[in-house]
């Protein structure tokens, strides 16, 4: 069911009324009713992965959560029997059984996801090789179907293990109630990627009806429909030519497809966040906001600050670290600092774990070599621009003036824009090679003209398309800049004032039913993320 | 509390009024292919008629309702619409028979050729200009192809929003509605396209017309039991191989009017007798009539429907007489323009 149909919209009307009918008790379970039915919709064999996954991190985040408190209670029983050795002793030992229990939960659920979703990409490669070498037979490739949101709720169910592990989340008894915190229907197309102790008290709470707190969440359900609907899904028309030809369309259609995939992800994937922040608050509840105005970026680390901020978050906290602290990394710091001395020595555990860290974000997109190198060559940019840092920072003291100035902040913005435009293309044209030539084309095949012929109409950008996606595009940054100018929720701040709030609302419903690209005559599309 | 009421009636009222002029900008004008406008033009005419003519292109292209008036006085509509399907005329049958008590239905057997749901252009143009009624309800789920959908149809919005960047200047021209197109259902052709082949239909995998056609044919014919009016069944005269009417169809309309009680008359077969000529009587070489043919033809089945079906002449009746006679002026007048 695509958040995009009219089925949607009728479910959603449906679950809004009874959410608010059913006694407050019984609202999370209202909400798991309607999480498996919405995902049932995707097809009844999808629930096996889900349910599977519930079961298994339920019952691993109960085991390990039994082991700590048994190992807890034993030290407060025994604390004046035991000497401090023997209390460490026995706390290492209970943490290498709760440490076991962790990695069984992790192997099944990042082993849910690498059969279901890896498997085909590592045997066409094991294929590859057995065919350099000359081996004729090849091993059959199986078509698995990702299931939907699989990547998302099975990362958000490990990072619950590992936050049980870590005593920073209770494990929850309640499997329906569990089941929930993995299904909860909005956010499992696409994220956030909430955590436990965030999520939970909040999908298990009693909510009351809140006229201002439900018009605010439909106010941002709208905002997310204009942009998925009138900006990401009509640039997509013209995109798909482009994308259907390259070797009719390069070197400057190239750049447009580059320029409007940043564009139309961003307007695709914002908006589909927007709309699932929206059905939450409606629901009274708060979930993490996803973005905070990425293209304003004026590094690409600043830019991952900002753009999928939980995944970001998840892969820094559940990878990154750990990654960085654990022993062997610890072994390999030694080491790198007595062969390459400090200075260098020091980078290289963190150079590893950004690199390993980047590589498993590529893979988590998808399971293709241009993902992987869209992670690696995010990785390097990154990697880069901090062994650079101390040269800008030369630059910044020998120009405060200049590199404190708004048209300098303007022009290292859009060197990031374009930077990383150029690199999200790999994702787009899902083809290492026909993406590295593109990038070429952009600089040797002179053909700009062709923008400003009638070759723009047959590619899906006609005119009128264009005005509309300009003007729907301009208003999204006007009100990005009003946002970011106030600081604060511009709903907020139209809260007091029910005419002008209620008639943009009105507006903006208008103009997603003239402008939106849905129904036929446009192939409705699913949400750029659902796909990973 | 109450500002809040206020701000909320004025924002739905101003999407509303933003929604609906939008409507009647992107609705399609049909002013190339006026077909399209034929099914709506019906309500101004609604109420009175002896005779209802239901069918497709081969209906509205062949019975003209003004020659019936001028000749015998019968009063009578066409509601016929492009690749009308035998559940559409069935529901705007049931639709007409809400207000109508005709003394015969005339059904064109050519549709009974299609089993299920064809195209959505054609659809619209039957249904859209329905107005609603849980027969439209009825006519838009029997024949909603596999993308279409009833809410669609509802909100014909959702469906021609995508027009706005393809806006000409009749859409701005006939925002409020285009000026009427046909004659009482009949749509003219002037033209003079003679036929030119003897070609004959291609052969087909299977000659059994759809169980589905004679289940509407059915209800059809026990609504107009119901309504106390004649059903007769007819196939309207073509002569080109792309509207081929094969024998073997005409066997089974044939023995199904023999089975249920019904007239069935082909036209094909007495086209000599009507005098139409091939060679001036048709717009398209031979797959519909011109407007010459299509009097040659009306006059033929106005004289049957007056003496074998004994549709009353109403001629006397003064404020009737009245209407019709500006609609057959109206016609004359068209037929002078258009020649």
């Amino acid at each position: 069911m695509l958040f995009t149909s009219y089925e949607f919209v009728a479910f959603i009307c449906l679950a809004f009324l009874l959410y608010y009918l059913v006694p407050k008790k019984a609202q999370w379970a209202l909400l798991l009713l309607a999480s498996y039915g919405f995902y049932a919709f995707s097809g009844l064999s999808n629930l096996i992965f889900i349910v599977s996954t519930t079961l298994v991190t339920w019952g691993v985040g109960l085991w390990v959560s039994k082991i700590r408190r048994a190992s807890e209670s034993y030290l407060a029983i025994h604390k004046e029997d035991l000497t401090k050795e023997e209390k460490k002793a026995y706390k290492a030992k209970e943490k290498k059984k709760s440490f076991s229990v962790l990695c069984l939960g992790l192997a099944v659920g990042f082993g849910i996801l690498a059969v279901i979703k890896y498997t085909g990409f590592a045997l066409s490669n094991v294929n590859s090789i057995l065919g350099t070498f000359g081996v004729e037979q090849k091993l059959s490739i199986p078509d698995f179907i990702l299931p939907l949101g699989i990547s998302f709720y099975i990362f958000q169910s490990m990072g619950y293990l590992i936050d049980v592990y870590r005593g920073r989340a209770e494990a929850e008894k309640n499997i329906a109630k569990f089941a929930l915190f993995v299904s909860f229907f909005p956010q499992l197309i696409q994220g956030p990627i909430s955590r436990h102790s965030d999520l939970a008290p909040q999908l298990y709470g009693e909510h009351s009806f809140n006229g201002s707190a439900f018009f605010s969440g439909l106010q941002r359900m709208a905002w997310g429909y204009f942009k998925k609907l009138v900006i990401a899904d009509r640039i997509l028309v013209g995109m798909k030519t482009i994308l259907g030809d390259t070797a009719e369309y390069r070197g400057a259609w190239a750049l447009l497809l580059i320029l409007a995939y940043s564009v139309e992800i961003y307007a695709d994937f914002t908006g589909g966040i927007d709309i699932t922040i929206g059905i939450a608050e409606c629901f009274g509840i708060k979930l993490k906001e996803n973005f905070n105005h990425p293209f304003t970026s004026k590094s690409t680390k600043e830019y991952w600050n900002r753009w999928h901020i939980t995944m970001g978050s998840w892969f820094t906290d559940y990878i990154f670290y750990p990654l960085s602290v654990c022993r062997p990394m610890q072994s390999i710091s030694k080491k790198s600092r007595k062969l390459f001395g400090n200075a260098i020595g020091k980078r290289i555990p963190v150079y590893i774990a950004t690199i390993v860290t980047w590589f498993l974000t590529g893979l988590w997109h998808g399971a293709a070599w241009n993902f992987i190198v869209w992670g690696l060559l995010n990785c390097l940019v990154i990697l880069v621009s901090q062994e650079l840092e101390p040269l800008y920072q030369k630059f910044r003291k020998a120009f405060p003036r200049l590199s404190s100035s708004k048209p300098y902040g303007a022009f290292m913005a859009a060197r990031t824009f374009l930077l990383m435009g150029f690199i999200r293309s790999l994702d787009c044209y899902r083809d290492v090679p026909t993406t590295f030539s593109m990038w070429l084309s952009v600089f040797t095949v002179g053909n700009y003209g062709e923008l400003f012929s009638g070759k723009m109409a047959e590619v899906g950008f006609d005119a009128a398309n264009v005005i509309i996606i300009v003007l729907a595009t301009a208003t999204v940054c006007l009100v990005n800049a009003l946002l970011v100018k106030k600081g604060c929720d511009l709903r907020q701040s139209l809260a007091d004032k029910p005419f002008l709030s209620y008639s943009l609302f009105a507006l903006v419903i208008v103009a997603i039913i003239i402008f939106g690209a849905y129904g036929a005559g446009y192939d409705a599309s699913d949400f750029i993320y659902g796909q990973f | 509390m109450k500002k809040k009421i206020i701000a909320a009636v004025c924002a739905v009222l101003l999407a509303a009024v933003l929604l609906f002029a939008t409507h009647l900008l992107v609705m399609p004008k049909y002013i190339e292919n006026p077909e399209g406008r034929l099914v709506g033009e019906y309500y101004s005419q609604a109420g009175d008629n002896d005779v209802l003519f239901l069918g497709d292109c081969e209906v509205y292209e062949s019975f003209v309702p003004a020659v019936l008036w001028e000749k015998y006085g019968i009063s009578s509509y066409v509601r016929g619409s492009s690749q009308q399907l035998i559940w559409q005329s069935y529901y705007l049958l049931e639709e007409m028979m809400e207000k109508e008590t005709p003394k015969a239905v005339v059904f064109n057997v050519y549709a009974m050729k299609y089993g299920e749901p064809q195209n959505e252009a054609y659809n619209r143009m039957t249904l859209d200009g329905m107005k609603w009624s849980s027969s439209k309800v009825g006519a838009i789920n029997a024949s909603m192809t596999e993308d279409e959908s009833l809410v669609d149809y509802v909100f014909p919005i959702l469906r021609f929003h995508s027009r706005i960047s393809q806006l000409t200047a009749d859409d701005f021209k006939y925002f409020l509605g285009a000026p009427e197109v046909s004659d009482s259902g009949y749509l003219m052709q002037t033209a003079v396209r003679p036929m030119t082949t003897t070609r004959t239909g291609d052969d087909l995998f299977d000659y059994n017309l759809p169980s589905v056609s004679f289940e509407y044919l059915d209800k059809m014919r026990e609504l107009c039991e119901k309504k106390g009016a004649e059903l007769i069944l007819i196939k309207a005269p073509t002569n080109h191989w792309k509207f081929w009417w094969y024998d073997e169809w005409d066997k089974q309309i044939s023995d199904y009017a023999d089975e249920s009680g019904l007239d069935y008359i082909n036209f094909i077969p007495l086209c000599e007798e009507i005098g139409i000529d091939w060679s001036q009587d048709t717009y398209d070489e031979g797959m519909h009539l011109n407007v010459s043919g299509a009097e040659k033809l009306t006059d033929y089945f106005g004289k049957m429907l007056s003496e074998k079906y004994a549709v009353p002449d109403r001629r006397g009746e003064s404020e009737l007489s009245s209407a019709w006679q500006t609609r057959v002026d109206k016609y004359y007048e068209r037929k002078n323009t258009e020649k």
